[in-house]
């Protein structure tokens, strides 16, 4: 497939490079508001927002950010758009706004956001950058709504609020609490691990492992670090 | 209540009862990335309560002095600004005054901007209107529970490490799995405090 053109760039956020199961980059989101399907939709098109536009204007301005200065100008677009995002949300889609909560201005702090500004966004026409934030966030809402899902179905016996399970079937609660979703986690990367499918997990030498931290350190993204020594 | 008991309180309850890492989820990049030996993890728990504690002050400052009246959709924006910008100057003045401290925590400081915690506490408690004393003691009460947590995680790595695994548990998702467990364990915790 020929690189960087829109339909190249979706299927890699969706599929190739998808950045909760590939890269394991934004463990946070993805574990605090799947407990249910529906608001993993939310937190996934939300961030998705956020990342298109971001993409799109770091890639416009990329000629005349200065280099020394690019985090704290990456970290203000996306930090405008956020905000954006967040009023929006507030006047609209209400009850998703109060379900995610303190999880919306802490879309600022996303890896995936800053990781695609950093090694896409700042080296790729706008079209192109457009895209990749539309697939990476595309390729994000769909995992976590299907960690939402399955945790949905196992911890309520629902899907999107649709009951699917029988009624001889006791929910399991503690799927919907917090250390459900470690486990529901756990369990789709030891599948992957099993049946070989790219993951951070086992192929800790291409992508970046154990999220940002990882990332930081392992260069991929954020490189200031290392030219101020 | 007298002062000293709501201290006790607040610390247990932002510590133990509603943990950062385990419970609220903020902070799990470096929980799961710097959690391998105990020494490091030791070392970004330190740097994590220092830099909650000084953020959450000059957060709450410049919250109340400029933003709380007609600027609040602001907040986001400054605060991860100011977040940068001290774990930035928190680098460089160790860097000159005490190459010692910063040898030692040096490697950890720029993963703090990215961790979710530093910004979670600064608007929660801004969210919240806690009044100051009540932000500073939520604040490091939530940093040392990420402490007590990544210091944990690490130890009990450490123990994993020999241990006869499942091939497809190896690495992340067993790591993973004992996260899950230790959050029950905090379940314990829930009761303590009503």
């Amino acid at each position: 497939m020929k690189q960087n053109t829109p339909i190249e760039r979706l299927y890699n956020g969706v599929l190739k490079e998808n950045p909760t199961f590939v890269l394991m980059l934004g463990m946070c989101p993805t574990l605090a508001v799947t407990t249910s399907a529906i608001n993993g939709v939310g937190m996934g098109l939300s961030t998705c927002a956020v990342l298109m536009m971001s993409n799109l204007i770091i890639s416009l301005l990329r000629k005349f950010i200065p280099d020394r200065v690019r985090m704290p100008a990456y970290i203000v677009v996306v930090a405008s758009f956020v905000t954006i995002v967040e009023m929006l949300m507030q006047a609209y889609v209400r009850p998703i706004y109060t379900a995610l909560g303190l999880y919306i201005p802490l879309i600022v702090v996303n890896c995936i956001i800053l990781g695609r500004a950093e090694s896409y966004a700042s080296k790729n026409k706008p079209l192109a950058s457009f895209f990749d934030g539309l697939g990476m966030g595309l390729g994000f809402t769909l995992a976590l709504t299907v960690i939402g899902a399955v945790r949905e179905l196992l911890g309520a016996g629902e899907i999107f609020g649709l009951k699917i399970m029988p009624d001889a079937f006791e929910p399991i609660a503690i799927m919907v609490m917090a250390p459900g979703a470690f486990f529901v986690l756990a369990v789709l990367t030891a599948l992957q691990n099993k049946f070989k499918a790219p993951s951070a997990t086992n192929k800790n030498d291409k992508f970046c492992s154990g999220g940002c931290a990882g990332c930081l350190q392992k260069d991929c993204g954020f490189r200031e670090r290392s030219d101020e020594e | 209540m007298s002062f000293l008991s709501t201290l006790f309180l607040g610390i247990i309850s932002a510590a133990l009862v509603n943990n950062v890492v385990l419970s609220r989820f903020l902070g799990l990049c470096p929980f799961l990335g710097v959690s391998k030996k105990t020494s490091t993890a030791l070392g970004m728990g330190a740097a994590v309560i220092a830099v909650i504690t000084v953020s959450s002050a000059i957060t709450y400052v410049i919250d109340h002095l400029i933003l709380r009246d007609n600027l609040v959709y602001l907040r986001t924006i400054v605060f991860i600004l100011i977040i940068a910008a001290l774990v930035q100057s928190v680098e460089i003045i160790l860097k000159k005054k005490m190459p010692s401290l910063y040898k030692a925590l040096g490697v950890y400081l720029p993963l703090i901007t990215t961790n979710c915690a530093v910004l979670g506490v600064a608007i929660d408690a801004a969210q919240k209107n806690y009044t100051f004393s009540e932000t500073m003691i939520y604040s490091v009460g939530t940093a040392v529970g990420f402490m007590i947590a990544i210091v944990l995680m690490a130890g009990v790595r450490e123990r994993i490490e020999n241990n006869d695994i499942p091939d497809s548990f190896k690495g992340m998702p067993i790591v993973l799995v004992t996260a899950g467990l230790m959050a029950i364990a905090f379940f314990g915790f829930k009761g303590t405090i009503s």
